[in-house]
């Protein structure tokens, strides 16, 4: 990820802010500019997230790409936030503790590093309640 | 009058006994246990570092008051193990708790006192009036040297501090310092682990800078050690404070609830902020704290503390994990996964 795309989803990865369309009340995750349902009538506004969420279902990756080498085993998961959307995520627990219906909520973290030398890159993932 | 507004801390869930690395470096774990009174240290998770400890601990903290993070002024984050050697920490917390753009910010170093340094420093910003609130945290992910003395109490942990004068939880009503050149721990640009003094570190390093200190603020402010009904010292191991506080003339009982290296380690900067903080989590309206850090190179930072009836009626403490909490939630490493988990393992 070149270091302008990093900088400009900051806001999104370190306080999950979507939008929201104020006509019809949806909201989004990864933000959108115009909303898929009111179309030109919507108005979309910044939302943030409360980062509580469910587990809608998961994979346990023990083949992970170089920049996850460090964390593997790890856990991916789509998460339905309360406020209504999805998103996919690290759940940060054993691979033997995720389940289907889990209550989480997120955490600050590193999602990766460029080499020993690049960018660190913050932001967003998910542990269990309890 | 300038004060706590809330505060927040965090201490990762991984812990490795002293007697794994005993095992592993061929010592004896019952000297080890009995010469530093550490048993256990906390250990950072693969994706943690100084400054995701710190956005977590400044979220604690706004979580158990409600606080517009918009009149924040300044964030400052003392460590010896900022991420980057240049790109402070500083300002991904302040863009993490949503006080960027309109503050300033900085980070800092003083071996284990820097967060104590910026709790001065908010205290001054705040009282001139330049700003309402100022956050302060010590945080880090401390580092030691395999098989040296210290990997058995390097720990990882933080904690965060909001500074302001309306409603404070607790008044600071002073604070003092005492500061010399002494070459007791350092870590030279570049290298991984830092060096120490041995016994040095101990009497013209940590004894003379916490003593003199401690003395000069009870002597300003007119106290004495039975006035406080708690005492928080720097702790990189278990007998420096309690033999300080024995010194100064402080009880066992007062410096029992901040004493935390036994079970946690030492947290390098964290580790007076995370004392305080384990204080702040059970005190009390009217109740007294004396605090002192001490950082190697060397300083030491004192503060009198009195707890006001806003750490009743103003926060709500249970809104964020307490630090006893956080020490009973862990989950024990051997040495390997340890040594991954801290990158000592390189590829």
């Amino acid at each position: 990820m070149t270091v302008a795309r990093y900088w400009r989803k900051i806001p999104q990865r370190y306080n999950l802010v979507g939008t929201k369309c104020e006509v019809c009340g949806g909201v989004f995750f990864p933000p959108r500019n115009i909303c898929p349902h009111c179309r030109r009538d919507g108005k979309i506004v910044p939302f943030r997230f409360s980062g509580n969420g469910t587990v809608l279902t998961y994979s346990v990756l023990y083949s992970a790409s170089e920049q996850y080498c460090d964390v593997k085993p790890y856990v991916l998961a789509i998460i339905e936030l309360d406020e209504g959307t999805r998103l996919t995520s690290h759940v940060i627990c054993e691979p033997e503790e995720v389940y289907i219906g889990m209550r989480v909520h997120s955490v600050f973290r590193v999602l990766d590093r460029e080499g020993s030398d690049g960018v660190i890159h913050y932001g967003t993932k998910f542990v269990p309640d309890e | 009058m300038v004060g706590i507004i809330t505060y927040g801390a965090y201490i990762p869930r991984y812990r490795i006994k002293a007697e794994e690395i005993a095992r592993v470096w061929g010592a004896n774990a019952a000297d080890i246990t009995g010469g530093l009174g550490v048993f256990e240290k906390s250990v950072p998770d693969y994706d943690e570092n100084t400054a995701t400890f710190a956005v977590e601990a400044a979220r604690f903290a706004l979580a158990r008051r409600e606080v517009n993070t918009e009149e924040i002024g300044a964030v400052y984050v003392g460590s010896e193990s900022h991420p980057y050697a240049v790109k402070p920490t500083s300002v991904t917390v302040g863009e993490a708790i949503g006080a960027t753009p309109l503050m300033t910010a900085a980070d800092y170093e003083f071996a284990c006192k820097a967060g104590t340094a910026g709790i001065q420093t908010a205290m001054g910003l705040v009282s001139s009036k330049m700003m309402k609130y100022a956050v302060a945290i010590g945080a880090d992910t401390a580092q030691g040297a395999p098989g040296d003395a210290l990997e058995y109490t390097a720990a990882a942990g933080g904690a965060a501090y909001i500074i302001g004068e309306d409603d404070p939880i607790a008044e600071i009503n002073d604070t003092c310092s005492y500061t010399s050149d002494t070459p007791d721990f350092w870590r030279r640009e570049g290298e991984l682990y830092p060096r120490h003094g041995g016994r040095f570190s101990g009497d013209p390093g940590y004894f003379k800078h916490v003593t003199t200190t401690a003395k000069l603020m009870m002597e300003k402010v007119g106290t004495k050690p039975s006035d406080y009904d708690y005492a928080v010292f720097h702790q990189p191991n278990a007998k420096f404070p309690q033999k300080a506080a024995k010194m100064l003339g402080f009880t066992q009982e007062q410096i029992k609830a901040g004493l935390l290296v036994p079970r946690l380690g030492n947290t390098y900067s964290g580790a007076v902020p995370l004392g305080l903080a384990a204080v702040l989590d059970i005190a009390k309206p009217d109740d007294r704290i004396f605090v002192t850090s001490y950082g190697s190179g060397a300083g030491s930072d004192a503060f009198d503390i009195t707890v006001t009836d806003a750490i009743i009626n103003k926060i709500d403490r249970a809104c964020a994990p307490s630090v006893e909490q956080m020490l009973e939630k862990k989950k024990y490493l051997d040495y390997a996964v340890y040594a991954r988990h801290k990158g000592k393992i390189r590829m």
